[in-house]
């Protein structure tokens, strides 16, 4: 049934069981192979946490409490990213779901498949506006995959079956199932064997042939290729074929920021990521390239700048599994559609060896234009965020357990995370594109640290962006000291709207310099060891200790207030007209380690 | 330009909030809708009119396919096809216009189907030319009241079979049986 893990089609027959509703959601979520779920109770889900406790007593499941639902949704998201499974989160009705909603919308932007469950008034309420009421199918509709109310409990297991199988199959996403409470007490009648008929569902699109052969035969003729690469890559888990593909024919590589570590970011073809804060030199391969071979993307305006200028010399080769974004946003030459895991593998043996040298001298070119204003070649006298993430890629590349994962929040620390972090890996990088939700990075890096115990999990946030989820501090402590570790971007600002308010809006600062407590007093009071850092050559110890100390670690880099992302192209621009990186005022040469471009 | 687009979905409460839902949010300018059974028990048959351009329409297409109620979706605007709707028109009436507006109304092969002293119910059915016509032509008496149904389609010739059937459970939630107990359950062999 399931395409990719090659699931049996047809389950073995079983007899059907009595039992209430409420039991149904985790007997079904055992055969899912759902290990942990996060939520919060409330009364509307409480037969369904009432259910739970002979699981979680059986260890077939474990609950995580979570203090705000938002968090629940970035905690199974996080958990998604970092396992390619399914997460799951599970609220009260009401306030409850609606506080789930943000997260949900986070996870569907970038297509994460998350089950959410959400617990509804019963039955015969419905539509009255009754306490804790409120219409979650409609809320939630728009930033959902598919939805149910589930109104009749023998509808319940088709319902839970369902909801897993659209939530993985095809492009991923958000699935919510709210079930009346009336409907979690009822007993009914449980068996999970059934064959899923879903006519309006077509999660795998049948692929054309002629359309990869048509794709291999432009890219044969192409002199300056360029592949520009998203996150279906990882989705479909083609990093390595993705690479073969780009060496045969020796094509350099672009990605969008979900796409960041499809292929390794130290790798000479690798451009590093594209669009508004991507380096010039990316932007100029897109904007010069004569075919370009969008592979898992969807030319999101952050990739694209102002489409009617981009990529205006290349004919476009789009390899995507969702056919709704072939044709959105830029209408390609040769369209590809269907899963990754058939087309690039078709593609391969079509490509013939090829070099690239002129294309990729001009290229080290602009590269090496671009490295002489980079920040990191000069000495830094003052603790400025890019010095920071590249300390932290020091300290953290060859940890012990794995590639470290990486969970950004969203403003100037994840554009810097990207430009100044090496990805050498698929899935290093969690962090909301889509949405662009602040507030992601912790909760995210907590799922994502329970799914992979053994390895290294940053969180890196701002000092706004933290403060909006910081009280899942709670959770890494309730969850026996899980060793997620935290590092503030503390610049003082919303700093990334703060540098929009610099260059659009004439330096009017309204509403952006934030106030932030004492972070290292905080962190103690939720009983997590912290340090303070505002010197340059203080980063690399810190960093070492938070590493060293078993469990979790926060630590404070109070960076210079005032630091800008370079380069930019401002919103609406095309992609090639940037502002660019201007020389640091203090020039002493660097002696350091250079950037690995 | 205008399209024709027929879409084939689940017969569910919520499926046409999710249709106009999705055409909202993506800013799908939509002329007309209409939804009824078609012949297929447990699916309904919408017919839009959407006003746009090839990309959007094919948009339009795409987005609704992805929709996990919506089973097919066709756009039958490059094909012959019949398209009807249905008006009636409250229009003013005296001694004087009576027998004119039956006059005009018997040239367009209307109806009338109520009459009081001072008005008359006109209903027309014909294609979205001829209703807009005899409309504008009712218009000079006064319309007092009217209710335009915008139009439904069918495509000329032979019938291409396709994917418009439903599943077994929505046939039995269709024909009010229980859903449940039916069909669904006998896939597992027990
Ligand atoms: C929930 C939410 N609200 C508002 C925004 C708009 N926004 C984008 S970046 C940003 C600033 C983030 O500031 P901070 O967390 O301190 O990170 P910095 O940019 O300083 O690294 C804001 C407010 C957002 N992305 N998400």
């Amino acid at each position: 049934m399931s395409k990719r893990n090659g699931k049996a089609a047809k389950a073995a027959p079983e007899i059907p069981v009595q039992m209430k509703g409420a039991q149904m959601i985790w007997e079904a979520m055992v055969r899912e192979g759902v290990r942990v779920v996060y939520g919060h109770p409330g009364g509307a889900i409480l037969p369904a946490y009432d259910a739970l406790s002979p699981y979680e007593a059986e260890g077939k499941l474990h609950h995580v409490l979570v203090r705000h639902e938002q968090c629940a949704a970035h905690m199974a998201d996080g958990w998604a990213r970092a396992t390619g499974e399914v997460g799951v989160c599970i609220a009260t009705s009401g306030p409850g779901a609606t506080n789930l909603v943000t997260g949900l919308a986070t996870a569907q932007m970038d297509s994460v498949p998350v089950v959410a469950i959400t617990g509804q008034v019963p039955t015969k309420l419905l539509g009255t506006d009754a306490f804790q009421e409120s219409d979650v199918v409609g809320v939630s509709a728009p930033v959902c995959k598919h939805n149910y109310l589930v109104t009749d409990v023998n509808e319940l297991p088709l319902i839970l079956k369902e909801a897993f199988y659209i939530a993985r199959e095809g492009r991923p996403g958000v699935v919510l199932v709210d079930i009346c409470k009336d409907v979690q007490n009822a007993e009914g009648t449980f068996r999970y064997d059934f064959e899923i008929e879903l006519p309006g569902f077509e999660p795998w699109p049948n692929v054309d042939l002629e359309c990869v052969r048509k794709a291999a035969a432009l890219i044969n003729q192409a002199e300056r290729p360029l592949v520009l690469s998203g996150h279906g890559v990882q989705l479909a888990r083609m990093g390595h074929e993705l690479l073969a593909l780009v060496e045969k024919a020796e094509i350099p590589v672009v990605t969008t920021l979900l796409g960041t570590g499809n292929i390794p970011e130290s790798h000479p073809l690798s451009l590093g990521m594209g669009g508004m804060h991507g380096e010039a030199y990316a932007n100029q391969a897109v904007q010069s390239c004569d075919v370009l071979i969008a592979v898992g993307m969807r030319f999101d305006d952050r990739i694209t700048g102002r489409l009617d200028k981009f990529a205006k010399q290349a004919k476009v080769i789009h390899f995507e599994l969702d056919r709704a974004e072939v044709g959105k946003n830029i209408v390609p030459d040769v369209p590809v559609i269907g899963d990754l895991a058939e087309t690039l593998p078709a593609l391969l043996p079509l490509i013939e060896e090829r070099r690239h040298q002129p294309w990729l001298q001009q290229l080290k070119e602009w590269k090496g234009e671009t490295a002489q204003s980079d920040i990191l070649n000069y000495e830094v006298d003052e603790l400025i965020p890019p010095y920071v993430i590249r300390q932290l890629w020091f300290a953290t590349h060859n940890a012990p357990g794995g590639p470290p994962i990486i969970v950004t929040d969203v403003g100037q620390h994840q554009m810097w995370e990207c430009q100044y972090f090496t990805h050498d890996h698929v899935g290093q990088l969690l962090t909301s594109g889509g949405l662009g939700t602040m507030g992601f990075a912790l909760p995210a890096a907590i799922g994502a640290q329970m799914a992979y115990p053994e390895r290294l999990v940053w969180a890196v946030a701002g000092d706004g962006g933290f403060q909006m989820t910081l009280q899942e501090l709670a959770v890494i402590k309730q969850e026996h000291n899980l060793p997620v570790k935290v590092a503030i971007i503390n610049n003082g600002f919303l700093g990334m709207v703060r540098q929009w308010q610099q260059f659009f809006y004439d330096k009017r600062y309204t509403g952006t310099p934030v106030w932030s407590p004492d972070f290292v007093q905080l962190a103690a009071a939720y009983q997590i060891p912290a340090l303070a850092v505002t010197r340059p050559d203080e980063v690399g110890p810190a960093l070492e200790k938070a590493i060293a100390t078993p469990g979790p670690f926060l630590i404070d880099f109070r960076v210079k207030e005032e630091v800008n992302v370079y380069p930019m192209v401002a919103p609406g621009a095309a992609v090639d007209q940037l502002i660019r990186r201007p020389k640091p005022a203090v020039m002493q040469e660097y002696s350091g380690v250079q950037p690995s471009w | 330009m205008k399209y024709t687009l027929i879409a084939w979905m689940r017969d569910k409460p919520g499926v046409l909030s999710r249709v106009a839902g999705m055409m909202r949010r993506r800013n799908f300018n939509i002329d007309s809708l209409q939804v009824g059974h078609s012949e297929a028990p447990g699916i309904s048959r919408m017919t839009f009119v959407v006003d746009g351009n090839d990309r959007m329409v094919d948009q339009v297409i795409q987005q609704l396919r992805k929709l996990v109620d919506v089973t097919q979706v066709e756009n039958i605007s490059e094909q012959p096809i019949v398209a009807r709707e249905m008006a009636m028109v409250r229009v003013a009436t005296n001694a004087d216009t009576r027998a004119e507006i039956v006059q005009i109304v018997n040239i367009y092969r209307g109806e009338i189907v109520d009459v009081a002293l001072d008005s008359m119910i006109v209903q027309i059915v014909g294609s979205e030319d001829r209703v807009a016509s005899l409309v504008d032509l009712l218009d000079n008496f006064g319309i007092l009241e009217m209710v335009r149904t915008g139009p439904v389609a069918m495509a000329r010739g032979r019938l291409e079979r396709s994917r418009r059937r439903g599943t077994a459970v929505w046939r039995a939630q269709a024909d009010g049986r229980d859903a449940v107990s039916t069909e669904r359950f006998k896939t597992g062999g027990v």
